[in-house]
């Protein structure tokens, strides 16, 4: 069935066809109308699931950690602040391997306050152990949401659906809601590995000590090391399960293909632009006002952030004259943090890019296609003289 | 990749004395019930039991007399603080090392 409904809608359609079990939120701008249209299909019965209102982030999380843990397949979703208030509960939710799936309508975070877009929120939990995803338009927040769910259960991870707050949370766009049916086939129902079971009691996650030690049986049980080592082995093998997953959805519902990066335009380029979000379809207008230009030049979408597809960074990126790097977060004090991943990904190819940095878009500010066909374009004329420091662009005063 | 082949290290285990490891080595205190107070070993009745009953780590039977586990006591000192009769002091951990090193206990 085809759709014409925001973003959030998307996101909540793909829930419903995905039949979550448990969805405990809270509601912050921009994820707001996502929630409330997953409560109507809880009241309305379209979606057998329980649905708990919360009164904080930190419990929505802790509500989908008890309820993956007793087997269920859980959902929420939240922004900036909010994100931001899960934050131990993420951790935990990571380190306890539970397979929860969480969107991020991405958020610029207060101080000082903003509801606008940026990645800031999602990029600063890139390392607390969930795979991240990132999808650029509506019909790949949906199909990603679906995809989110299969791969969570497979690898045991929880996964962070993103997607770029009004820019995409609040635009309507056309898109296609798979049929139940096909989707039942894609994404069988959530058999845990590891649940909570009266007729078998555990203790999950209780204190380690720092050296591995016997259990009760007097085997040696994995110590903290052992454990988050396993989360890091699993979450790099997690690519090869994602790749699987979406040539999967490829074959059932004709759509996917490019389940780490997205290039557009890329093929024996010079240059080529890196972004994430809805970004990078933005990019696509300018690259094709530069190529018919003569500007030998592409755009390239980063749709898996966590695991980091390193290698196909490399096999996208190496050889090419310049890669520049157009960010909506920054790690402060530093440079944007998917710059300084992918510079780092680059470090041993024989023919090392040159590569920049751009930050934009940060609190929403407005990003005009102007903007971005100056700066890519200034940036393939003299890609030497760009330097390791980030760019602004649409700064429009700095302190003197 | 299936999914046997993640998550195959977490926290998991089953709940029984041991779980923690021989916390008795944590100890630098040992409660010692001294019986001509104790209310139950004293009466020969099954009653107070208080130290069972506050015991976090469920190391004191619910005997006559009560018994504590060394190889898992850590030495809080919650069954001394609670005792109504006063029975049960803490004594420095140091005094018994040697002679349960002996046994081959800690």
């Amino acid at each position: 069935m085809h759709l014409i409904e925001s973003g959030n809608v998307a996101a909540a359609t793909g829930v419903k066809l995905s039949r979550a079990q448990v969805i405990a939120a809270y509601p912050i701008t921009p994820q707001t109308p996502l929630t409330e249209k997953l409560s109507e299909f809880v009241a309305e019965g379209s979606l057998t699931a329980e649905y708990i209102p919360v009164e904080s982030e930190h419990s929505a999380m802790a509500v989908c950690i008890a309820a993956s843990s007793a087997g269920a397949r859980a959902f929420t979703a939240t922004s900036a602040n909010g994100l931001l208030y899960m934050n131990e509960q993420l951790h935990w939710a990571a380190g306890a391997r539970l397979p929860i799936v969480m969107c991020v309508a991405n958020r610029g975070i207060g101080a000082p306050w903003t509801v606008w877009n940026d990645h800031q929120d999602s990029i600063s939990q890139r390392d607390g152990g969930w795979i991240q995803l990132y999808a650029n338009d509506h019909q790949q927040i949906i199909d990603t949401v679906i995809k989110a769910f299969r791969l969570s259960e497979i690898v045991s991870i929880p996964v962070m659906v993103c997607y770029d707050g009004y820019l995409l949370s609040h635009t309507y766009m056309p898109f296609e809601a798979p049929d139940q049916d096909r989707v039942d086939a894609f994404l069988p129902l959530f058999s845990p590995k590891n649940k909570l079971d009266p007729d078998q009691p555990s203790n999950f996650n209780t204190v380690t000590l720092p050296d591995v030690r016997p259990d009760v049986r007097g085997n040696l049980a994995p110590g903290y090391m052992e454990i988050r080592h396993t989360l890091h082995q699993d979450m790099r093998n997690s690519m090869e399960v994602l790749k699987d997953i979406d040539q999967a959805f490829l074959d059932a519902f004709g759509r996917g293909g490019t389940p780490f990066v997205e290039p557009y335009r890329c093929d024996d380029v010079e240059h080529v632009v890196v972004c994430m979000g809805s970004l990078s379809y933005h990019m696509r207008d300018v690259i094709d006002q530069l190529r018919s230009e003569g500007v030998n030049v592409g755009v390239m979408g980063v749709q898996l952030y966590r695991p980091f597809p390193d290698q196909a960074m490399v096999s996208a990126l190496s050889g090419k004259r310049s890669v520049m790097v157009f960010e909506k977060a920054l790690s402060y004090g530093n440079q944007g943090a998917l710059y300084a991943d992918i510079k780092s990904a680059l470090y041993n190819v024989d023919r090392r890019p040159l590569i920049s940095n751009h930050i934009l878009g940060l609190g929403g500010r407005e990003i005009k296609t102007q903007h971005l066909y100056d700066a890519v374009k200034q940036a393939c004329g003299n890609p030497e003289t760009l330097g390791d420091t980030p760019h602004w662009i649409g700064l429009k005063c700095q302190a003197s | 990749m299936k999914s046997d082949d993640f998550a195959c290290m977490i926290s998991r285990s089953e709940p029984g004395p041991g779980d923690g490891g021989r916390t008795g080595s944590w100890r630098v205190q040992r409660p010692v019930i001294d019986t001509a107070k104790c209310i139950p070993a004293k009466t020969g009745k099954p009653s107070c039991f208080t130290c069972w009953l506050f015991c976090p780590d469920a190391v004191v039977t619910k005997t006559i007399p009560p018994t504590i586990d060394y190889v898992y006591c850590k030495g809080c000192g919650i069954c001394a603080e609670e005792c109504p009769a006063g029975a049960i002091s803490m004594e420095d951990e140091s005094r018994f090392i040697t002679e349960e090193n002996d046994k081959g206990c800690i």
